[in-house]
């Protein structure tokens, strides 16, 4: 039992020290590809939306801009639409914290108890891709509507006053956008629970852990990687969304990315947009 | 909440682990068919057995992650069969060993107490880390030990809680043979020193052999023998534990005379004696199984053997030297070819192909089964190894 206590040398590197250097100069030409596609379709766009935010915000699209370095660009988007800011912000982190409590329990399910049904569960958690995004949110207008099934059904056991409506609140902007964001979370989430080793929690258990505590301390913290990526893709895409507000909302409920749309495809003012998406 | 849930009540002492016509089904495959077993309090008890025959089933029974068809688990009077496995005062150090990957090896051998609320977890920790030799590894991550720190971190996380049985699954099983027979010392006199009742379970016979005090021999979900290492293999009772169980010539014999003390067999012509305890069969064919170690070869006609059995006409046929000992076959009259191993004492010159000897051995050694088994039956194949 001296294995123990003294860590065994470090074997010899097996490669020689030219062959060594040639592999890392044949290496790095894997990266040309990414690198170059990024460079056009990234770097390339983000620069130029940079300076696009500089210029003189006097222009138009039809007489062109002036670059005048005109930093104040970005002082008036904030001034313009801080409450924009701080409500896409409330917006996407409730419809993320939602979008985990809901989503949680069903990739565990999936991951754990779904046996062989499976992979007829992850299909279903996405096919409602196959529509589009616009449709199934209109889709919505119609669940929320004043006269539809939802609202007459809260208004009948009193959780909404009479005159009360869901359409037009920001609580369905919030579920649109719950709705529309569930797989990003899920599929994150069951892709880190499916990797969690059954036979670890099978080992809390017989360390004295009940159903919960084994939860708690060993399945929950295994899935914070899917956790992470799951927040990450929900609430990116939620703060910038503009159809549900759009079509779920009014103007009271709109988000950074709807004055953004308007911006552009209205009013069809560039540099000020721009300023919003870089800052 | 259950972290506090100690299982206080079923620590004390004078509890054996008890399996009562314990039978699990998966659908229709029975893995593990009406086992009835008693373990010893602070015994050291092996479960011996090809792969597939039902270990772990077995195991996973009495730490309750698998719920028996039928039958009943008891520690001392308490039946433990429909408690929950967290409720359970037994630990397993399991196959793959199921480290917390995202723990230390501190908080992993720390985990059992902190779940029971143990108050001064740290100290025994540290304590365990220390009797298992990982002291200044605590700080690590099971990925970055080796396999067998990581084997005596499992072994530390599940000593810890002085279970009243701990259940080992083969907990060597992936190391290498070196460091194998180091952990076999080691874990026997982790054993000895704390007295916990230990159920190993390997496919192993040479560890098993060594390490227990009882061996349970296990073959398609039933316990074939039961006994004490020596006893087994000295004296089984079926053509499987004869051959799992090192090596045996099985030769097919008439059963004659079993009146005496001894019970007279033909055998192909020539009679020889087993004695009536070592003799499993009653009438009619038998096999007479003798170690090839137990027998003594000599040139033929030349010596004189009183009151061993004898087999004469036989010729060498196979000579493979092996350093401590020598290997010969050796073909008889009717046939078979038996195996023969000589120590290498250097006292006289080696046989060589073709010479002619007489096989002989005491009335003590050689035990006699039942006709109807399978004379191959336990044999080692090569894949069983693994
Ligand atoms: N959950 C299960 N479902 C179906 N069959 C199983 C299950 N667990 C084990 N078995 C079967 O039971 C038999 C005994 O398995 P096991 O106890 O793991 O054997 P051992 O540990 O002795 O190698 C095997 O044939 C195995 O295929
Ligand atoms: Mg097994």
């Amino acid at each position: 039992m001296t294995e123990a206590v003294t860590t065994p040398p470090a074997p010899p590197a097996p490669v020689v020290d030219g062959e060594n250097a040639r592999r890392r100069g044949w290496g790095w030409l894997l990266l040309i590809p990414g690198m170059l596609w990024l460079a056009i379709f990234f770097l390339f766009p983000t620069v130029q939306l940079f300076f696009t935010s500089l210029y003189d915000p006097s222009g138009s699209f039809e007489r062109g801009y002036a670059m005048t370095w005109h930093v104040a660009n970005y002082a008036d988007a904030i001034i313009d639409t801080s409450n924009l800011f701080v409500r896409s912000f409330m917006y996407a982190a409730i419809t993320t914290f939602v979008c985990l409590l809901l989503a949680y329990p069903l990739a565990y399910a999936i991951a754990f108890k779904s046996g062989r049904w499976k992979n007829v569960m992850l299909v279903l958690v996405i096919a409602p891709f196959f529509t589009s995004f616009l449709l199934r949110t209109l889709s919505w207008r119609a669940i929320l509507s004043d006269q539809g099934p939802v609202t007459s059904f809260l208004q009948t056991i009193a959780i909404l006053p009479d005159d009360g409506r869901l359409l037009a609140t920001p609580v369905a902007v919030i579920a649109g956008l719950v709705y529309n964001f569930l797989p990003f979370m899920t599929l994150p989430l069951y892709a880190s629970l499916d990797k969690v080793d059954y036979r670890l929690i099978e080992a809390a258990g017989d360390l004295y852990s009940s159903p919960f505590t084994g939860f708690r301390t060993v399945t929950f913290p295994l899935s914070l990687p899917g956790v992470v990526s799951g927040t990450l893709l929900t609430f990116i895409p939620a703060s910038g969304d503009y159809i549900n507000a759009e079509l779920l909302g009014t103007p009271k409920q709109y988000m950074i990315g709807n004055r953004i749309q308007a911006a552009f495809l209205t009013e069809r003012n560039y540099p000020w947009p721009r300023a919003c998406r870089s800052s | 909440m259950t972290e506090s849930t100690t299982p206080g009540t079923s620590r004390a002492a004078g509890k054996d682990l008890r399996l009562e016509g314990v039978t699990k089904r998966f659908g229709d495959f029975v893995a593990v068919d009406d086992l009835t077993l008693t373990v010893p309090q602070g015994s050291f008890f092996a479960l011996l057995g090809p792969s597939g025959c039902g270990k772990t089933t077995t195991l996973r029974m009495v730490a309750g992650l698998e719920e028996p068809t039928t039958g009943r688990v008891l520690i001392g009077a308490e039946d433990i069969t429909n408690l929950r496995p967290y409720k359970r005062p037994v630990n397993t150090v399991f196959q793959s060993y199921a480290l917390f990957p995202h723990l230390t090896i501190f908080d992993n051998v720390a985990f059992g107490p902190r779940r029971r609320g143990v108050k001064d977890y740290q100290q025994k920790t540290r304590d365990m880390l220390k009797l298992v030799q990982l002291e200044p590894y605590a700080t690590r991550k099971p990925a970055q030990l080796s396999g067998g720190q990581q084997q005596r971190v499992a072994l530390g996380r599940a000593l810890i809680n002085e279970p009243g049985v701990l259940l080992l699954d083969e907990p060597l099983g992936a190391l290498d043979l070196k460091l194998r027979r180091q952990m076999q010392i080691e874990l026997k006199r982790i054993q000895t020193e704390i007295g916990i009742t230990f159920v190993h379970v390997t496919h192993d016979q040479e560890e098993a052999m060594t390490m227990a005090d009882t061996i349970a021999v296990m073959n398609a979900g039933v316990i074939e023998q039961m006994g004490a290492p020596g006893d087994l293999y000295e004296n089984p009772e079926t053509t499987f534990v004869a051959n799992f169980l090192g090596q045996s010539n099985l030769i097919m014999v008439d059963v004659g005379d079993t009146s005496g003390r001894a019970v007279v067999v033909d055998c192909h012509g020539q009679k020889v004696g087993v004695e009536s305890t070592r003799s499993h069969t009653s009438a009619g064919k038998g096999w007479l199984g003798v170690r090839p170690e137990k027998i003594f070869a000599s040139p033929a006609g030349l010596e004189n053997h009183n009151g061993s059995n004898v087999l004469t006409g036989g010729r060498i046929s196979d000579v493979s030297f092996v350093g401590v000992s020598t290997q010969y076959l050796v073909r008889m009259p009717w046939g078979q070819e038996l195996m023969v191993f000589e120590q290498n004492t250097g006292q006289r010159a080696a046989f060589k192909n073709g010479d002619e000897v007489d096989l002989a051995w005491s009335r003590a050694h050689a035990f006699l089964l039942d006709a109807d088994q399978d004379a191959q039956a336990g044999m080692m194949t090569p894949e069983a190894d693994t």
